[in-house]
């Protein structure tokens, strides 16, 4: 308590015209528009915030749109957001080049809402490419309808990509967005004047299906059925984001076991999508043994996954108010002996990562993200924690079971490939103990409460594998979804990616992209 | 220096015998389904996975069956079903003993594996994928998504599924199907195993199974037999 009053006290004295006020679940500014550039970097240079996420609103009845700003601050654990009201013809000023991580956020609403924001470098075909929709098109305004196809799509502009090297003989070389192996729709362009890489576009949004948009007027439980779906790999920590926001909406009280239960499903998914990581850091380098260890041991998890309740992605599992079915005790007891197991194998496994020089050649001082870079994207998760980060919202803005069980949060300070692969290999560790602590410690009783759609609107967040996912939701009265936000921790970390890129060779292109993580179905939705 | 190579020897074969045997282990198969487009006619024993569809083009010539090349395209796909995706070629279902390779270029390919929704911004690159492939070819459509759109359905930015830009021959319904059933959905194309005909939702009774699962080819016996274990 005492932490957020003096944090208060603190905020009015240094920033007097911010219009501060305590609104329950975050501290909330309402600055004049004239100062958002200042207060926005005051917070994160003097206060220590970090940018969480940028929610846009626009009403039914005039052209007008509310902007919330969310940051956090992770050593008292407390929200906070800006809210900015403006009219059709207000000139938002951007906040990018004060708060680099709210860049991507700009340029998206800008594409959806049609909003402009002023000062912004990079505005326009990022979402909606141009080479495909129709100019001035504002998909997320309440007007639009998202059943139908466009009139005039796939006919826009020819589009050229934005050349950033002026080299001599120097070219853009793509790749995507069909690959020739099994990843994921997106396309980079790589600046190169022979070999090095120089520069690097992300261009994203291939994949983009809309969730936020078609989830509009849906019922909770069937938007639950899109937060699963839209990401699948992190299925479990968007559902639980998702039914976070619903709780709080309804201030229903998850029983003690569904506590301790979502925490273990959401370790074991985060051990998964860490060992899928590692099977294609060790195929990006031609290990093949090392990808077949690493593979067998995420089918290992996956069935495990299964038998503990019916599906290898964990879809299904987290209902608001708790678990659909609690696993019986023969299943747990198979879980504690399967993670015993992988733990042994996942342990030896690391032992011939680390001893196979031909492999570190590889992969150290490869795709380095400096500490500093790293910083100014506001990067998360284990990409985050390998620069020297130590951002976790298990620990920054406790939840659940995590409130008294904090969790190690391993860091490495070189950001590079290696230093990812050490994040990863110690997170798996933390988790298998976690959820061994958990298995001992599990209360009885039900695994679920009711938890009826109330009107009103929500954040809730979880740590995904990749990162910290922020969903804000807003019902209408009768229950049904009327605004729906994600941020999931892709969105961010893409957004640095180019950075690594930079003086690699191309042949390293694949490794880097291994090395990260990421998966573009959870950034695109 | 570890010695990846006796590390491996050591651990030995770590393929499973299915589909020839019926040893796929619990866990290995969602016993739930959550698909929201298209039930499998699943019976007691029998589990097809693959189904016809309507305009199917059937299986690939014969020469085909012991060499079959394909490519994967990713037309919005979730992150579970590019995981399903690239465990085909890991040790336990090893995919290329069946004489099924991944090629890097759909001017190679003679099957596009197709997952996701068909994304308007996808929807090009899909089409020139599958123009860019010799003749014969078959299409196989993975996961609820590809099927009919799934959750996404069909919008402003969803096509609703892959048939509506390029014919689908097999469909692979589940969200996601597991890689067995990926295989089985390959398998078909090559001609190595009998996909079902297209019952969609269909609640069916055990006995009228609608398998026939390559009981003529001597390559796939018998078809994978869900172990009891796994019920709900």
């Amino acid at each position: 308590m005492s932490t957020r009053t003096e944090l208060l006290a603190r905020l009015r004295t240094q920033l007097p015209k911010a219009g501060i006020w305590d609104a329950g679940p975050w501290i909330e500014l309402r600055p004049p528009l004239a100062a958002l550039r200042k207060i926005a970097a005051a917070l994160v240079a003097n206060f220590g915030c970090e940018f969480a996420t940028l929610v846009t609103e626009a009403r039914d009845a005039d052209d007008s749109y509310m902007l919330l700003y969310f940051f956090y601050q992770p050593q008292d654990s407390i929200l906070i957001a800006i809210r900015l009201a403006a009219g059709a013809d207000t000139l938002v000023p951007a906040i990018g080049s004060q708060v680099h991580a709210a860049a991507w956020h700009e340029r998206e609403t800008e594409d959806l809402f049609g909003i402009s924001f002023e000062g912004h470098p990079f505005l326009g075909d990022y979402v909606l490419h141009d080479a495909l929709w129709p100019e001035r098109l504002a998909p997320m305004r309440r007007y639009f309808d998202a059943r139908l196809r466009v009139a005039g799509s796939g006919a826009g502009a020819a589009w050229q990509p934005r050349r950033i090297l002026q080299q001599e003989g120097a070219i853009t070389f793509p790749v995507g967005p069909i690959w020739a192996d099994y990843n994921e729709a997106g396309l980079w362009l790589l600046e190169t004047p022979g070999e090095q890489i120089l520069g690097g576009l992300t261009r994203l949004f291939y994949k983009y299906r809309a969730v936020e948009k078609i989830a509009e007027g849906l019922v909770p439980d069937q938007a639950l059925l899109l937060a699963e779906r839209f990401s699948g790999s992190a299925a479990f920590a968007h559902a639980y984001a998702f039914c976070r926001a619903l709780e709080t909406l309804a201030h229903c009280q998850v029983p003690p076991r569904a506590h301790v239960l979502r925490a273990v499903f959401a370790e074991l998914e985060r051990i998964r999508y860490h060992a899928a990581t590692i099977a294609e850091l060790a195929g990006s380098t031609s290990l093949a043994v090392g990808k077949s260890m690493s593979q067998e041991l995420e089918e290992q998890v996956l069935r495990l996954s299964g038998q503990l309740c019916g599906h290898r992605y964990l879809f299904g599992v987290c209902i608001p108010g708790g678990l659909a079915q609690s696993p019986d005790a023969g299943a747990l007891a198979a879980l504690g002996t399967g993670i015993a197991d992988a733990a042994d194998e996942f342990a030896r496994l690391e032992r011939l990562f680390v001893h196979t020089s031909s492999y570190l050649d590889r992969i150290e001082e490869m795709g380095t993200l400096r500490p500093e870079v790293a910083d100014l994207y506001g990067v998360v998760g284990p990409v985050a924690r390998a620069s020297g980060r130590t951002v976790d919202l298990r620990r920054a803005l406790p939840y659940g079971i995590y409130k008294t069980r904090a969790p190690e949060i391993p860091r490495e300070t070189e950001g590079d490939g290696y230093a990812r692969l050490r994040v990863y290999f110690a997170e798996i560790r933390a988790s298998m103990a976690l959820i061994q602590t958990l298995l001992t410690q599990l209360p009885d009783g039900p695994v679920a409460t009711s938890c009826p759609p109330t009107a009103g609107a929500a954040l809730g967040w979880t740590e995904a594998p990749a990162g910290g996912t922020f969903h804000w939701l807003r019902l209408d009265e009768n229950g049904r979804v009327r605004r729906w936000r994600i941020a999931p921790p892709g969105f961010r970390n893409w957004h640095a990616f180019h950075r690594a890129l930079e003086g690699a060779a191309f042949q390293d292109f694949h490794i880097i992209m291994a090395s990260f993580g990421l998966s573009v179905a959870e950034s695109d939705r | 220096m570890a010695n990846w190579t006796l590390t491996s020897l050591a651990r030995g074969i770590r393929t499973l015998h299915w589909p020839r045997n019926a040893d796929l282990p619990p866990g290995a198969v969602p016993v739930r389904l959550h698909g929201l487009a298209a039930a499998p006619a699943w019976g007691e024993n029998d589990a097809s996975w693959v189904l016809r569809t309507e305009g199917s083009r059937g299986p690939l010539p014969a020469r085909f069956r012991h060499s079959v090349h394909f490519r994967f395209v990713d037309a919005g796909a979730d992150g579970a079903l590019i995981g399903e995706v690239r465990l085909l070629d890991a040790p336990p279902y090893n995919l290329h003993r069946f004489g099924i390779f991944v090629t890097a270029s759909p001017r190679a390919a003679d099957v596009l594996l197709v997952g996701g929704p068909v994304t308007e911004a996808m929807r090009g690159p899909l089409l020139k994928a599958y123009e860019a492939m010799p003749d014969p070819k078959r299409v196989v459509a993975i996961g609820d998504e590809a099927i009919d759109g799934g959750v996404f359905g069909k919008s402003f930015t969803s096509a609703g599924g892959v048939a509506e830009v390029i014919p689908v021959d097999f469909i692979v319904p589940g969200c996601p199907p597991p890689p067995a059933a990926i295989i089985q959905g390959l398998r078909a194309a090559a001609g190595q195993y009998e996909a079902a005909a297209p019952e969609i939702n269909g609640v069916q009774d055990g006995a009228s199974a609608t398998v026939s699962a390559g009981a003529t080819s001597p390559a796939s016996p018998a078809p994978a037999r869900r172990p009891s274990g796994d019920k709900p």
